[in-house]
């Protein structure tokens, strides 16, 4: 196995692994940034997505052969301090209940916020379907979500 | 002002002792000072503290939470009580898990919506005692009397001489004071942090993704873990072969191990679904992973087997049946139950004659299905164990129970076991049954080396501990003058009933018949959000909606109607709910939802009301049909959970509640093919998803001064009733059998 140089959060860092592997695991367990997750395994569920150059894709599935120089983005790397805009708009809507799925959901809203700043409701449902969360907090991830696109506060 | 007592059979429940460094630290046992009278023979460990309030030289407050969180925000809810009656501000509050302690009446359980309601006076009285010592050390300090020391929000005040003292500056004298034998608590209306909305501590961790869960953790040197368990349930291991896996990279050993020694006498949540499973132990999940694909199994049929279950006092021997059950045999099972007689749990008069007199009957049989929990971090957990001492980590709802579990399986006494509580992420009732933490135990004991068990979404869902299947008939004798005589439930299911016969209408109908029947099963089953409850409450609140039709009723007003009579001349003694209560939900969900005024043109309103785990909810749910398919545009909630400790959180609670519950009506099932699960992952096990989601919730609490009741489950069992009751209305049938998607050919 060669090594495989990757961009992670804007830093190059270098990992040997199986080039099969996917990104997940390569995330979790070489690389100690667990703040992405395994949910299913099969990009079923979302809570493992991350940002291959700010599009949000399922890292459980993607081999990190496959990456190449593009750049990923995690929930450690999406913002230095927790001030992105969703990340503050979840604050703001206390969304969480147990928060396991939170990181993807966030992943998956500033994806979708990056390429289109004002989405209606329905391009929001389409956005985020892909995202399970089984504590039931969409109504509230899909205010935070108007909130962080309008970049404002609930007041 | 309440005064409470601190003391207990001369054992003092709160215990104070100096901080190294200055300051002072209060233990407390949270459950002292509830259900005294159970409590006669309190064991030496009860002055094991479970949780404390740490007040150190420099003013800093630390409340320990002491219960497992997965979700319901007991983190953040229960210091906020501690805080209340220590009188400090919320903002200064820093807030810690408490680790799990083996005092035997600690109530470190997360499960029955309890937590709240349990601890309430525990968590005050502790709060309240640290305030009162603070007190009494600066008027010591000043040479005034206690009684004109006052606080506010972490200072100390004599108002006629002008001194102040934060708490820190007072607080090495305070641990110098001895615990005060009563304590007067606050008056509600004096309140300052209980009925405001404070944000879940654990939010900013969360949204940066940094290490809150098992699966997270890593211990140096810790090994990963899998188990490969039966294909089909029926099945046990004949024979592995391993040639290949083993010489995969990273794979450290593979073996077959039992969870449970053979003879143990388990313990209620100790269920054994496959006594005898293989485990994969290596470096990385992937490299363990791919061995365990690489695994060649051969099962054969497993016998039938006697279980001899303990606990709770008492003893039983549960009969697992041989043989690969498919859906379709419960199906034609169930209805074979429901056509004989069951066991009968209660009879108000004379329902038979009633019946036999009805000038109309209506009847109804409902239907639902397995579910999995399917908490979103897969089974998960840590176990370090050595020759003298075992170190777990894991999300575990009822640490008390699998802490004796594996005491016996290890042959190590309870203090030489330690268990870590950390974040679950979700439970709904799995977590109550950690045998996951056994298995970790046994794997790390044999590998010599820390290690971290995981599942596979698979392996977790397919493992069986499911919500059990469930079947009901119910039937409504009116006369000839439209009034109703007679109510009759037959309910079972495998392997266990759902009724629950005490609850409304019990009490409301002079002819009551309430009959309960079960088929055993080797589909192993546990506690799911609201368990029984989740069945019962939405197909009798389903068929009360259509006996308020058959009787031409408002369907609010009719169980109004009801209720007044459970007050006013309740039939029995053994009824479980408080009518004024229970209508007060009504009430307040037909004010807040503008029933009166009549749904608007398109839109099909359903409601649904229920008690449960001490604590009364209505909803009011609407619909409307877009292409063919039904929205729900509003829910709109009412709960009466006593006082409300943190209304967005609890808001919060509430729309998860109803989201998980429609997303459980309209898609939740679990089926069988000769034994193997039919759904193995969320590729064919729907779940609820963003669009699918109630476009609005609105969540209104009936306003009193209650002691709280609980609020994770009394949301849940009544939305299934309140759906198909909108339903109904939108398309004009009824919708008895779950999950309804498939039924009214919506997006499977």
């Amino acid at each position: 196995m060669a090594p495989i140089t990757l961009s992670v959060n804007g830093k190059n860092v270098e990992v040997d692994v199986d080039p099969r592997t996917p990104i997940l695991w390569v995330l979790r367990d070489h690389l100690k940034l667990v703040g992405t997750k395994y949910g299913c395994g099969i990009a079923q569920c979302g809570a493992c997505t991350i940002h291959l150059d700010g599009v949000a894709v399922r890292s459980c599935v993607l081999p990190v052969s496959s990456v190449g120089n593009q750049r990923i983005t995690t929930i450690e790397g999406l913002s230095s301090d927790g001030t992105h805009p969703v990340q503050q708009a979840w604050l703001e809507h206390d969304v969480s209940q147990c928060g396991y799925c939170q990181a993807g959901q966030i992943m998956s809203a500033a994806a979708l916020l990056a390429q289109n700043p004002a989405p209606s409701d329905a391009e929001i449902d389409a956005g985020m379907d892909g995202n399970i969360c089984r504590c039931g907090t969409y109504l509230r991830i899909h205010a935070a979500i108007k909130t962080a696109a309008a970049g404002k506060g609930r007041g | 002002m309440a005064l409470i007592e601190t003391t207990h059979n001369r054992r003092s429940f709160l215990k104070v002792s100096a901080l190294a460094g200055g300051g002072m630290m209060l233990g407390f046992n949270w459950l002292a000072g509830l259900d005294l009278a159970a409590l006669d023979d309190v064991p030496e460990s009860w002055f094991e503290p479970n949780g404390y309030v740490r007040i150190g030289a420099d003013g800093r407050v630390t409340i320990l939470s002491p219960n497992p969180e997965f979700g319901q925000n007991v983190k953040t809810s229960m210091p906020m009580i501690v805080a209340e009656e220590l009188d400090v501000d919320w903002k200064q509050v820093v807030v810690e898990q408490a680790p799990f302690n083996s005092t035997l009446y600690a109530r470190q359980f997360t499960g029955g919506s309890q937590g709240i309601r349990r601890g309430w006076q525990g968590l005050r009285t502790a709060g309240a005692t640290a305030r009162q010592m603070l007190r009494q050390a600066a008027a010591q300090a000043w040479r005034v009397p206690v009684d004109e020391v006052t606080t506010k929000e972490g200072v100390l005040y004599h108002r006629s001489s002008g001194r102040s003292a934060g708490y820190g500056a007072m607080a090495s004298a305070a641990a110098t004071i001895p615990v005060p034998e009563a304590v007067e608590l606050k008056e509600v209306k004096h309140f300052t942090i209980i009925g405001t909305s404070q944000k879940n501590v654990d939010g900013p961790e969360i949204v940066t993704g940094q290490p809150l869960f098992t699966m997270d953790e890593r211990w140096e040197g810790t090994l990963v873990a899998m188990i490969a368990h039966p294909a089909a349930f029926g099945m046990k291991l004949k024979a592995v072969d391993d040639t290949a896996a083993r010489s995969m990279p990273g794979i450290k050993d593979i073996f077959t191990f039992k969870t449970f020694e053979d003879g143990y006498e388990r313990n209620f949540f100790d269920t054994n679904t496959f006594p005898e499973l293989v485990a994969v132990v290596g470096n990385t999940t992937w490299e363990v992973m791919n061995a365990k694909r690489a695994l060649r199994f051969e099962w054969e049929p497993a016998a039938d087997r006697t279980e001899v279950v303990g606990g709770f006092g008492r003893t039983q021997t549960v009969h697992i049946p041989a043989g690969r059950e498919s859906t379709a045999d419960h199906t034609a099972r169930m209805a074979e139950m429901a056509a004989k007689p069951g066991t009968v749990v209660r009879r108000d008069g004379d329902p038979e004659a009633a019946f036999a007199r009805a000038a109309k009957i209506v009847e109804r049989t409902y239907t639902a299905p397995f579910l999995a929990h399917n908490p979103m971090e897969p089974i998960c957990c840590f176990a370090h164990v050595t020759n003298d001492k075992a170190e777990l980590a894991g999300p575990v709802q009822a640490p008390e129970f699998i802490e004796q579990t594996l005491s016996a399986r290890l042959g190590l006494p309870l203090e030489k076991i330690d268990i870590t509580l950390t974040r679950m992420g979700g439970g709904f009732g799995r977590r109550a049954y950690s045998h996951y933490l056994v298995e970790a135990a046994v794997i790390s004991r044999r590998m010599k080396a820390p290690v971290k068990l995981m599942y596979t979404r698979e392996d977790d869902m397919t493992f069986g501990i499911y919500r059990p299947t469930y079947h009901a008939t119910y039937r409504a004798a009116l006369d000839a003058d439209n009034n109703l005589i007679a109510f009759h439930v037959k309910a079972g299911g495998i392997p266990e009933s759902p009724l629950h016969a005490d609850r409304f209408p019990a009490g409301a109908v002079d002819n009551y018949l309430a009959e309960e029947w079960s088929v055993n099963s080797n589909i192993t089953i546990g506690a799911f959000r609201a368990p029984r409850s989740n069945f019962i409450a939405g197909v009798e609140q389903a068929f009360l909606d259509e006996v308020a039709e058959a009787m031409g009723k408002d369907p609010i007003a009719f169980r109004l109607e009801l209720l007044n009579r459970a007050k006013t001349r309740p039939v029995g003694e053994r009824n479980d709910y408080d009518a004024d209560r229970f209508a007060g939900v009504l009430e307040l969900v037909r004010e807040k939802s503008g029933w009166d005024k009549g749904a608007a043109p398109g839109v099909h309103r359903g409601v649904s009301a229920y008690f449960c785990h001490n604590s009364y909810a209505a909803h009011v749910l609407d619909v409307t049909v877009q292409n063919g398919a039904p929205v729900i545009q509003r829910v709109c909630c009412a709960l009466d959970c006593g006082i409300v400790v943190n209304p967005d959180a609890a808001m919060n609670m509430a729309e998860g509640a109803i989201v998980d519950g429609v997303g459980n009506a309209m898609y939740g099932s679990m089926t069988f093919e000769n034994g193997v699960p039919a759904h193995t992952n969320f590729d064919t096990y729907r779940t609820i998803r963003h669009s699918e989601a109630p476009k609005a919730i609105d969540v209104h609490f009936v306003k009193n001064e209650i002691d709280p009741t609980g609020l994770g489950e009394p949301p849940f069992p009544p939305i299934f009733g309140a759906l198909a009751n909108a339903l109904y209305r939108a398309t004009g049938k009824r919708v008895p059998v779950q999950p309804f998607a498939p039924q009214l050919q919506l997006r499977a």
